[in-house]
């Protein structure tokens, strides 16, 4: 928001657009063919194919709230990336997961991040919880034009209100629709089978343990119905990226958990079939 | 048509160096020092929501005395110069000698060519990362920029203090305990007064941090690090 004698204000976003279009990337999207590109697939595409990350979740336990993505970015019918990270850290109390076209996606995650840390340093104190989440509706809001061509960011937000003392989840839509989850929520083109999947595990007060464990699960089935979603890869070992936002921060689940309990859950499976 | 008045620019630029000078004699002093772990700030600041010391940038910091709108409109540029900087290129591409830089040119420029000079003094102080040597840049209510080594002052006292802690300090590998400890004893003796933890505005750029090195210091952890 600018006091209206201060052209800029205290966020970066607006200071950018202020200096006009060109190093927003989020805000003019080039003028190819008629048609929306839809979701990459070549052929049925204005935009040449380009890379789209797959599926991303949140779910809220005891502490605060989990967020996992898969590893994979699919650009048409080929695999563009299989380490590829969706999920970011973007202050001591928030973290943003990325679904839809990867290079818009990465932008606004990396520009989020600058946002908050922009606002943190004029204005000497952090944003509230829930103004974080509206500054992130704005922004996916500016991105509309690009959504049009088929270049669609869907972002997800979790972070710990420190007022409140407990973990928030947000989804939101192309247009910059914002929506609160109470209990967890997954978007990308697996999200819906991660939906389901997290409908069946989810209760309350969960246990950090416990929701890794669904998490997982959850990705894992989404990566069997869904080709754009990639599963654990065992052979170069590469499992899910998980974060975790509680009142003490945003911390790295260790690699050597993930990876252990995933085992453990495609032992289980195994045995079943 | 009368003519203006014909003034020298010797005289012009006398006079607004005098004028700015004696706006910066009134304001409160601050002190930075190189210590083992990176670079301390202290300033003389009874309130504790109104900063003089703040961060810029991952490894860099921002101080000014003199007039608050003034500093405070130059700090706020200095952010948005960083940010954009480290948004455009990379964040190790953003350096204190470039934002000092920036400072000297536009202070300068506001010096030569407006009718009031601003009445600010800054610094812009950059811990190193790895074995690179800190940079401590002062820059003037003309423009001018000073590279300091070791210590630095700026504010109504900055000629009283740098004397005071030149002949003090010893080595870039003094500890945070004695390194506080001093800044102290110099605002405390330049002031003729007892500055309590609650006077003081503290912060650190701590060489040891990864990321955002900037790390305030609190009225309770001053008291158990003087104590």
């Amino acid at each position: 928001m600018s006091f209206f004698l201060d052209p800029h204000g205290s966020s970066f976003y607006d200071f950018l657009a202020g200096r006009g279009p060109e190093p927003l990337p989020l805000h003019q999207a080039p003028q190819i063919g008629s048609q929306p590109a839809a979701s990459g697939v070549p052929g049925t595409s204005a935009l040449p194919a380009v890379p789209h990350g797959t599926t991303v979740l949140a779910i809220r336990y005891q502490d605060g709230v989990l967020m996992a993505g898969d590893r994979q970015a699919t650009e048409g019918f080929q695999v563009a990336g299989r380490r590829i990270d969706k999920v970011f850290k973007t202050d001591e109390h928030s973290v943003i997961a990325i679904a839809g076209a990867a290079g818009p996606s990465l932008e606004l995650a990396r520009l989020f991040q600058i946002e908050l840390e922009h606002y943190e340093k004029l204005e000497g104190d952090m944003l509230s919880c829930e103004g974080k989440a509206n500054k992130l509706a704005q922004m996916v809001r500016g991105n509309l034009p690009m959504a049009f061509q088929g270049l669609v960011v869907i972002p997800l937000f979790a972070g710990y209100d420190l007022k409140r003392r407990e973990g928030r989840i947000f989804k939101y839509d192309v247009t910059g629709g914002r929506y609160e989850e109470t209990e967890y929520h997954a978007t990308g083109s697996g999200g819906k089978d991660a939906r389901d999947t997290m409908k069946q595990l989810y209760r309350r007060g969960l246990k950090e343990a416990q929701a890794l464990r669904i998490a997982l699960e959850a990705l894992y089935n989404a990566a069997e119905e869904d080709v754009g979603t990639g599963g654990p890869d065992l052979v170069r070992g590469i499992y899910p990226t998980v974060k975790v936002i509680s009142e003490k921060g945003v911390r790295d689940l260790e690699e050597s958990k993930i990876a252990e309990t995933c085992n453990a859950l495609i032992n289980e499976r195994r045995e079943r079939v | 048509m009368a003519l203006p008045y014909y003034v020298s620019p010797e005289q012009m630029m006398a006079d607004k160096a005098e004028y700015a000078k004696k706006g910066i004699a009134k304001g409160r002093s601050i002190v930075a020092m190189e210590f083992a772990d990176g670079v301390l700030l202290v300033a003389d600041n009874p309130s504790a929501s109104l900063h003089k010391i703040s961060e810029m940038y991952d490894r860099i910091a921002f101080s000014g005395a003199g007039k608050y709108n003034e500093f405070e409109m130059l700090r706020k540029a200095g952010i948005r110069h960083a940010d954009l900087k480290g948004y455009t290129y990379s964040r190790e591409d953003v350096t204190a000698r470039s934002l000092a830089n920036a400072y000297s040119q536009s202070i300068g420029s506001i010096f030569s060519v407006e009718p009031k000079p601003l009445e600010v003094e800054l610094l812009v102080v950059e811990v190193g990362q790895g074995d690179k040597p800190n940079e401590i840049y002062r820059i003037s209510y003309d423009g001018s920029i000073i590279d300091e080594k070791g210590v630095a002052a700026i504010g109504g006292k900055a000629d009283a203090l740098l004397t005071f802690l030149k002949a003090r300090w010893t080595a870039p590998t003094i500890s945070l305990r004695e390194a506080l400890r001093l800044s102290i004893e110099a605002l405390d003796t330049v002031t003729n007064q007892k500055l309590g933890a609650e006077g003081l505005e503290v912060a650190v750029l701590d060489r040891t941090r990864t990321g955002r090195t900037f790390r305030r210091i609190g009225s309770a952890e001053i008291k158990s690090l003087v104590a």
